[in-house]
């Protein structure tokens, strides 16, 4: 990878990682005693280590000058690769936090395996570890095919992805430790926020310039959804991590805002997480993948850019739908529902342009597993939409919230949607990024399919099932007008979803075990004439159909 | 210059209702503009094109 930078790429490299250390060592100097000096000492090893894998290229020959007609593909496999290490470990801990639930002795008496600190690191883990990488990876194995352009450098791309990890590595680290500015999906503190807006602008930067280098006039819908998400995100971090430290020092800070306002401010980036880093830049994924495996252009380019703004637009205005009966006033809850409510539109043309872009192509949904992920990602995302829209209704969210029902809804999303994705467009993208034929067993493929699908759907019909006894229990009277359930009968009553959850989750996580064996196997034996053997049979995906996308 | 809540409502709720029109006004026009229907069918047919190097 290192072959791959300039002689003063891997000058500035050294720079930057030389920096990195020496910010790494002020913190190991200056928070003694406090979880800040612990990452102190991680910065530095991980700028060390970054030190000495520069040096041990450093002597290699440069890339070639010529190097502008080929796409620049090493941050794209290393960060195919990196989601999914990062998968494995977030549904891991997301297996073992469900387990809690079902049995709390699983905390093992410690303090940092308490459910409390484990919970953020799978939602971290699987949102900014797995998602983020698997968006950073296609969304720069995209955009240069899409501009037909090479990326601008080859420092600034790597810089974004072993940035990034770093950051998702203090943020997981840090949990563990009980660092955490209770923000929900913005639990990093200060110090990681900062890192993280860095690695950002860098991020967006690299990708304008990408863009302003291409050969394309017009530019594909999928990097609109990608720069939307790249820019909302870089902009929802900024606001609602606004806070002062309380000393150099100390890992700990008070945000700017307080109270309702803090409570507005948060859900507003909450929502929009969702909005734009779980649903554009997916989106973004699915535009590219979706048609280029059926092999046929979108159903409708026009629909594409009319839920592209609706989307934009209206999920801005929709946070405010998490206050439902709080002291946030009643017109801007009465807005986020309305806004929720549109959403629909949007997001069911989105859904719809997908499906409709596999007429023609239903016969390969049948034997292409890699395509039946993303189909499936499509119906899901039509599903979780409409949920969500629904569950913004004031009179729904009364029954709804603070129950189940809503993690329910957030993993329809994000295993249903987000995940299936994610995994039909790795499985397309790794034998175009490694050069392989097809990927190591189309048969594995299909087995990872039917194990996703499978946790999927107990993991989420049994949240709707403890989720609406939840809330019912919560809101049932007595002839004498009072509850008739106390808090821990509802939670007697959750016992065998918890463990059918657990499950759901177990048969997810074996999923993305399978997937991850048949990478590595793709990427180490594929070239081998073994290859024959390979021949597609049965319900593996046409071999002509396979080659043409190997090409 | 302090801006009451009062005010901040009404900016909320007159302004926003235009801003929101006109935006999906011009997104419309601009989806269905005739002469932009050759450029949208381009781009969606240019991915599935040979893409496997960059254009010189």
């Amino acid at each position: 990878m290192i072959e791959q930078l300039t002689k003063n790429e891997r000058q500035l490299a050294v720079v930057i990682l030389l920096a990195i250390t020496i910010c790494g060592m002020a913190f190991a100097g200056a928070g003694q005693g406090d979880p800040v000096g612990v990452h102190g000492f991680l910065i530095m090893a991980a700028g060390i280590a970054g030190i000495f894998w520069v040096i041990s290229g450093y002597f290699s020959p440069e890339p070639p000058a010529d190097r502008s007609d080929s796409y620049y593909d090493d941050p794209s496999r290393a960060g195919i690769l990196f989601a999914m290490a990062w998968a494995v470990a977030g549904m891991f801990v997301g297996v073992w936090i469900a387990l809690l639930l079902a049995y709390p002795d699983f905390t093992f008496d410690a303090a940092w395996a308490s459910f409390g600190r484990l919970r953020p690191v799978h939602t971290s883990g699987v949102i900014f570890g797995f998602g983020g990488n698997a968006l950073i990876a296609t969304s720069f194995y995209v955009m240069q095919r899409t501009s037909r352009a090479r990326l601008p450098g080859q420092l600034g791309p790597l810089f974004v992805l072993y940035g990034y990890n770093l950051f998702c590595v203090l943020a997981a680290t840090g949990y563990l430790m009980g660092v955490t500015q209770s923000k929900e999906y913005a639990e990093p503190e200060w110090y990681a926020d900062l890192w993280l807006t860095i690695v950002w602008v860098t991020y967006l930067i690299v990708y304008l310039l990408t863009l302003a280098r291409r050969k394309e006039p017009h530019i594909y819908v999928a990097n609109w959804y990608y720069l939307a998400f790249v820019v909302v995100v870089a902009m929802l971090h900024i606001i609602n991590n606004l806070a002062v430290p309380v000393s150099f020092g100390s890992a700990k800070s008070y945000s700017l805002f307080s109270g309702v306002q803090d409570a507005m401010t948060q859900w507003w980036y909450g929502h929009n997480a969702v909005a734009f880093f779980l649903t554009a830049g997916f989106l973004g994924m699915m535009y590219y993948y979706l048609p280029k495996r059926a092999g046929r252009p979108l159903f409708s380019y026009r629909m594409s850019i009319i839920s592209f703004w609706g989307i934009t637009f209206l999920y801005m205005w929709a946070g405010s739908h998490h206050l439902h009966y709080t002291a946030l006033p009643q017109w801007v809850q009465t807005l986020g529902m309305t806004f929720s409510v549109m959403l629909i539109v949007p997001s069911w043309a989105a859904a719809a342009n997908a499906l409709l872009t596999l007429n023609g192509a239903w016969h390969k949904v049948r034997t292409d597993a890699t395509l039946r992920f993303m189909m499936m990602a499509a119906v899901f995302y039509g599903l979780t939409t409409f949920e969500g829209s629904f569950l913004a209704i004031r009179s729904v969210n009364a029954l709804s919230h603070y129950t189940d029902w809503t993690v329910g809804h957030v993993h329809a999303g994000a295993l249903g949607w987000v995940a299936l994705i994610t995994f039909g467009s790795i499985y397309a993208s790794v034998p175009w990024l490694w050069k392989r034929p097809a990927m190591y067993s189309a048969r594995l493929v299909e087995v990872h399919f039917w194990l996703a699908i499978a946790g999927t759907v107990i993991y989420v019909l049994a949240m709707w099932n403890s989720g609406i006894i939840q809330g019912l229990m919560w809101r049932t009277y007595n002839a004498n007008g009072t509850l008739a359930y106390s808090f821990i009968d509802s939670l007697v009553e959750m016992h065998p979803y918890y463990v059918a959850r657990a499950f759901g989750g177990l048969l997810f996580l074996i999923g993305a075990l399978v997937g991850c064996y048949n990478i590595w196997m793709t990427i180490r034996t594929a070239p081998l004439p073994a290859e024959a053997a390979l021949e597609p049979v049965g319900d593996f995906p046409e071999p002509a159909a396979a080659r043409q996308a190997a090409e | 210059m302090t801006v009451t809540y009062e005010e901040l409502v009404w900016f909320a709720k007159t302004f926003g209702l235009f801003y929101f029109i006109a935006m999906s006004a011009i997104v419309l026009l601009y989806v269905y503009w005739p002469s932009n229907r050759r450029e949208f069918d381009r781009a969606a047919a240019s991915i599935l094109e040979k893409d496997d190097r960059p254009c010189p």
